[in-house]
């Protein structure tokens, strides 16, 4: 195995969740941003004036806005590889987190998915190992793929099991 | 009694030594009406209380019962919803002998079976007679070995096998003293005494205001603490560590060698001009089970409290003998992050096992068997990417012993990472025919 495996390129094709994911963050933050703006908008304008209102209106737009870059790297920051014998998942903007977990230590696998997730036909898939730090978790994939990748973890997981 | 001859009973004294401190306070509670033998009206709604509990202490053993078959274990007990247990003796992967303070005053003594498998319950017999129970433990490991009646009963208290290790009183004394917590003790009964030389007023109002009971609960945390390490010795036996020890509750515990998920040796700064270690191993399975003392319930087990290196490396030997000898230091650019610990971080790895350094103050050694490791995670900050570089942490299914490779350049991080994943790949090969039958 090479040491570059880990990295995009040299053969190894990361997965990324459904765009559907990105989305959704987006919305998220588009509506906090509406409503954030029009506090701020109609708080500030009553208490001091017109102008700083919709300053402060502007300014929470703005970091709505850079709300919207970050959950896009975020978003790109996801990432997961089945290998032959194990799974890596990739996740995190600032602290940036590279799991490996072999597909012989995985004990079950959840599928869970939250009222606006199922709304866009999205699920999380989720490895659980005798290990509590273990931390494998793919959020929004599509609903087929969440079941493939389910499937599929699970009779790896079956055919190289090994003891805790 | 032969050991396997139909339904039999529990000690009759078990009910008094289940109700343990319950129990001391009844005699507490009946003291002064047996001093003066009369009963006053006021009394008799304890004494009713009490009556009650006595016969219901008596229908719970009445209704215990337990037998050995050919290959299990069954234990029937409840009177209205009745309970009928059945341990698989193939599945046992060890036996241990428990003796509370309580328990050894009756001379009885409780047997526990640990149970393989991710939930790893636990079958108790509390409390057999103390003369009897090396027998059955001899009895029962004959049948879960699949050699029914050859293992001869061995003399009851002395640890069978070759004694590695034990702990001399005064060394384990000395190390408590020196210890954090023996420091905090210390130092609130200077506080208190140097209060109450200079201000004798506000010294009484602090011991009676709260600060007593505070200062009892510390003592006795440091009291657990001898108590459970009081000579406690690790001998080596056909079927891994055997352990015994203790002051008031004798316990003693095999731990085979394929339940250690992780070794831990600690060396705090206060030992380190005695040369004195700690070694701890974190096992597998949560031997969490309704009733379970408090020192079973860790699942950090400590071998040796305290002992010189040649101790450590001798229990070593039997534990991870594949060590990896001289970890590697990270980057000296490192020390930027880690300023502290810069100096102690480190890490190794043989064929089957990873070994990291880290601590300024507490020196920690953590040992992960690669067969037990669980998943890895490369993990990197912005303060680390700033400075190229990242740490990888080794997840096993213990929780208390943490090994991570921290701050390494970037490069070797991932290098370590996939030499990790293969070594680890390889490791549990063999393993998979071992586990089938724990």
């Amino acid at each position: 195995m090479n040491v570059l495996d880990f990295h995009d390129g040299d053969g190894v094709r990361w997965r990324s969740p459904s765009r559907r994911l990105l989305l959704l963050r987006r919305a998220e933050v588009a509506a906090m941003t509406v409503v954030a703006a029009l506090i701020a908008g109609v708080g500030v304008g009553l208490r001091v004036g017109a102008l700083a209102g919709a300053g402060a209106a502007v300014l929470a737009v703005v970091l709505g806005l850079l709300g919207e870059q970050v959950v896009h790297r975020r978003f790109s920051a996801w990432g997961y590889v089945e290998r032959e014998d194990d799974l890596l998942v990739r996740r995190g903007v600032l602290f940036s987190r590279l799991s490996v977990v072999p597909y012989g230590r995985m004990q079950f696998i959840d599928v869970t998915a939250g009222p606006l997730e199922r709304s866009l036909g999205l699920a999380t898939v989720k490895m659980h190992t005798a290990a509590a730090a273990s931390d494998a978790r793919i959020p929004g994939l599509e609903r087929a793929e969440a079941a493939r990748l389910r499937d599929q973890l699970a009779e790896l997981g079956e055919a190289q099991a090994a003891g805790i | 009694m032969t050991v396997s001859d139909g339904w039999q009973r529990l000690h009759p004294l078990s009910p008094i030594v289940r109700g343990g401190r319950g129990t001391i306070a009844v005699v507490v509670v009946l003291l002064p009406t047996l001093f003066r033998g009369g009963v006053s009206a006021g009394e008799l709604i304890p004494l009713g209380v009490v009556g009650v509990l006595v016969v219901l202490g008596f229908v719970s053993w009445f209704v215990t019962r337990w037998r050995i078959d050919e290959d299990d274990l069954r234990i029937e007990t409840g009177v209205l919803r009745r309970r009928s247990a059945r341990f698989p003796l193939a599945q046992v992967q060890a036996v241990d002998i428990v003796r509370p303070g309580l328990a050894r005053m009756l001379g009885v003594a409780e047997l526990r079976l640990r149970m393989g498998g991710a939930t790893g319950r636990a079958g108790r017999l509390a409390y057999l007679p103390a003369g009897n129970v090396e027998e059955v433990r001899a009895h029962l490991l004959a049948l879960a070995h699949g050699v029914p009646g050859t293992v001869a009963p061995t003399p009851a208290e002395a640890p069978e096998g070759r004694v590695l290790t034990t702990v001399p009183t005064g060394r384990l004394v000395g190390s408590i003293l020196l210890s954090d917590v023996g420091f905090y003790v210390e130092g609130v009964l200077a506080a208190i005494v140097v209060t109450a030389v200079l201000e004798p007023s506000l010294a009484a109002a602090v011991v009676s205001g709260g600060g007593l009971f505070w200062l009892l609960g510390v003592i006795a945390v440091t009291w657990r603490r001898f108590n459970q390490e009081y000579r406690l010795t690790v001998a080596e036996a056909h079927d891994g560590l055997r352990l015994a020890g203790g002051l008031v509750a004798l316990t003693s515990e095999t731990i085979r060698p394929g339940r250690i998920q992780a070794v831990r040796m600690v060396e705090p700064l206060l030992w380190r001009p005695f040369g004195w270690y700690r070694l701890q191993v974190d096992l597998a399975g949560q031997q969490r089970s309704e009733g379970e003392g408090q020192a079973q319930r860790r699942q950090l087990r400590t071998l040796l409290p305290v002992g010189g290196r040649e101790q450590v490396e001798l229990l070593l030997d039997r534990i991870v003998p594949d060590r990896p000898r001289d970890p590697s230091p990270p980057p000296r650019r490192a020390r930027l992050k880690s300023p502290l610990r810069y100096r102690m971080l480190g890490w190794g790895a043989s064929e089957s096992c990873v070994v990291t350094t880290t601590g300024r103050v507490r020196r920690t050694t953590c040992w992960v068997p690669l067969e037990k490791m669980q998943s890895l995670r490369r993990v990197q900050g912005p303060v680390q990417r700033r400075l190229r570089l990242a740490s990888v942490h080794v997840d096993t299914a213990g929780r208390a012993a943490h090994a991570a490779l921290r701050d390494r350049d970037v490069g070797e991080a991932d290098r370590a990472l996939a030499r990790l994943a293969d070594l680890a790949r390889a490791a549990r090969r063999p393993d998979r025919s071992k586990s089938q039958r724990g």
